[in-house]
Parts: C-alpha cells; sequence; structure tokens
C-alpha cells in the first residue's frame, strides 16, 4: 500500500470543507492537482462549492506554489487556500 | 544576513532595528515599514482582524522572498516580521526592514519586500465587523500590480 498524501485546506476553504486537515491515498488515475480536485468536487456539497469551477482556489505541493498541472506523488504535502492577503 | 519571524507577540520597531545594525558600520540607510490594522473597510467598521498562516510554507516564501530583494538590491540585511491571530485596530501587523549601504537601494527594497510579501506568502486575512459579521479579506488587483510592477525592475 502507497503512502497516503496529506491535504490542508486554509481560510474560506477549510470553513466550506469542514476539515483543516487530512490523509488519503491517491485515488486511481489522480496524478496531477487539476485531477485531484476534480476528484475533491465530486466528494459532496461543501466540496463542491469550496472548489466551484471558475472560483480562485491556489494550491502549493510540499509547501510550493503549484499549478493545475503540478504532478502529485505518494506522500505528498498539498493545500489548498484562497489567494493569500498578507501584510 | 536576513530575519523571518512569524509571532503572535507584538514587535519591538527600535530592536528589531538595532539588532539588523549590530557590530557592523557599513550601512547607510535602513528602509522601514510597519503595517498596521486600520479601523475600516468599505465603509463599515472593523472590530478585529485575523490572520491564518501556512506555519512551514509561510517561513519558507518569506525566507525566499528576503533572499530575492538581498540579492536585487544588494542590501546588507533585511528583517520581515509578520504578526498572526486576533489584532485590534491600531496594531502593527508587519514588519519591513531592509539595510543598504545607500538610501535608494534601501528605500526600493523595503517596497518590494512589502509588495512581495503581500502576493507571495501564505497569510489570510479575516475581518470583524461591529455589526457582529465576520469574512474574509478578498485578494486586491492593486495589490497584484503593485507587486507585478516589479518584475521590470
Amino acid at each position: 500500500m502507497s503512502q497516503p498524501v496529506r491535504i490542508l485546506y486554509f481560510a474560506w476553504l477549510r470553513e466550506r470543507v469542514g476539515t483543516a486537515e487530512e490523509a488519503l491515498a491517491l485515488p486511481e488515475g489522480v496524478g496531477t492537482v487539476a485531477a485531484l480536485i476534480d476528484w475533491l468536487r465530486a466528494r459532496g456539497p461543501g466540496f463542491a462549492a469550496a472548489f466551484a469551477p471558475g472560483g480562485s482556489v491556489r494550491c502549493a505541493v510540499n509547501q510550493d506554489f503549484a499549478t493545475p498541472q503540478t504532478t502529485l506523488a505518494p506522500g505528498d504535502e498539498i493545500a489548498f487556500f484562497p489567494p493569500v492577503t498578507g501584510g | 544576513m536576513a530575519t523571518v519571524r512569524v509571532q503572535a507577540e507584538p514587535f519591538d520597531v527600535g530592536a528589531a532595528m538595532a539588532a539588523l545594525g549590530a557590530g557592523r558600520n557599513d550601512i547607510g540607510g535602513i528602509g522601514c515599514f510597519v503595517g498596521t490594522v486600520r479601523d475600516t473597510a468599505g465603509g463599515r467598521k472593523i472590530t478585529a482582524m485575523t490572520l491564518e498562516h501556512y506555519p512551514g510554507m509561510t517561513e519558507r516564501a518569506m525566507a525566499a522572498i528576503a533572499a530575492e530583494a538581498e540579492a536585487r538590491f544588494d542590501l546588507l540585511g533585511c528583517t520581515l516580521i509578520h504578526r498572526i491571530g486576533t489584532l485590534q485596530p491600531g496594531a502593527a501587523i508587519v514588519l519591513v526592514l531592509a539595510a543598504a549601504p545607500h538610501r535608494a537601494a534601501a528605500l526600493a527594497a523595503t517596497g518590494f519586500l512589502i509588495d512581495w510579501l503581500k502576493t507571495r506568502a501564505p497569510f489570510w486575512k479575516k475581518e470583524s465587523f461591529a455589526d457582529g459579521a465576520a469574512e474574509w479579506v478578498a485578494a486586491h488587483d492593486a495589490d497584484a500590480a503593485a507587486a507585478a510592477r516589479w518584475q521590470h525592475g
């Protein structure tokens, strides 16, 4: 059994999906950020709202900003969050 | 040498400036920016601002921004301190210090650092309003434009 990925959610994404963090095995056929988002969206209304098409969700993989094309591997730390608003 | 910190506690601007210049006489100027919590947003009264961050990635992103500034502006050092947690109007949120041999680089680097910090470090602000509502702050196009101008500098 392959190592799970760790998924983190921040700010309003965390509130919409109802969790700050989870670990799961990468689903069959999910090899990119875009594919993972499609898979998450199908999980339920909270996830569908958080990852609505045309939304402004950003992603980081292993603490570096990622794009929809970024590839995923077992053991990765994947984070989803809104555009940043610090400073 | 860059100092990067994320903390809940208030920061002491004088102490941070003294630490940046400690033991050296080659600094000609230190640029300084302090961001504070404004008491209104879109005409509504704010009672508090809460800052969330991504532990680990935030420090990495801030260190990368500091390293970029040090290389671009030939800095002798810089300091980035960002607060997290719930802050009251008037409270300081963020401190940027940039030390250089001459003022032009110190001032330009200070602007660069705060512009990049606002658009590249994973922090999120939530505003609490006097009527009891609490809303996540949306990213501003003006901040993206301010950060983008450094692409050509």
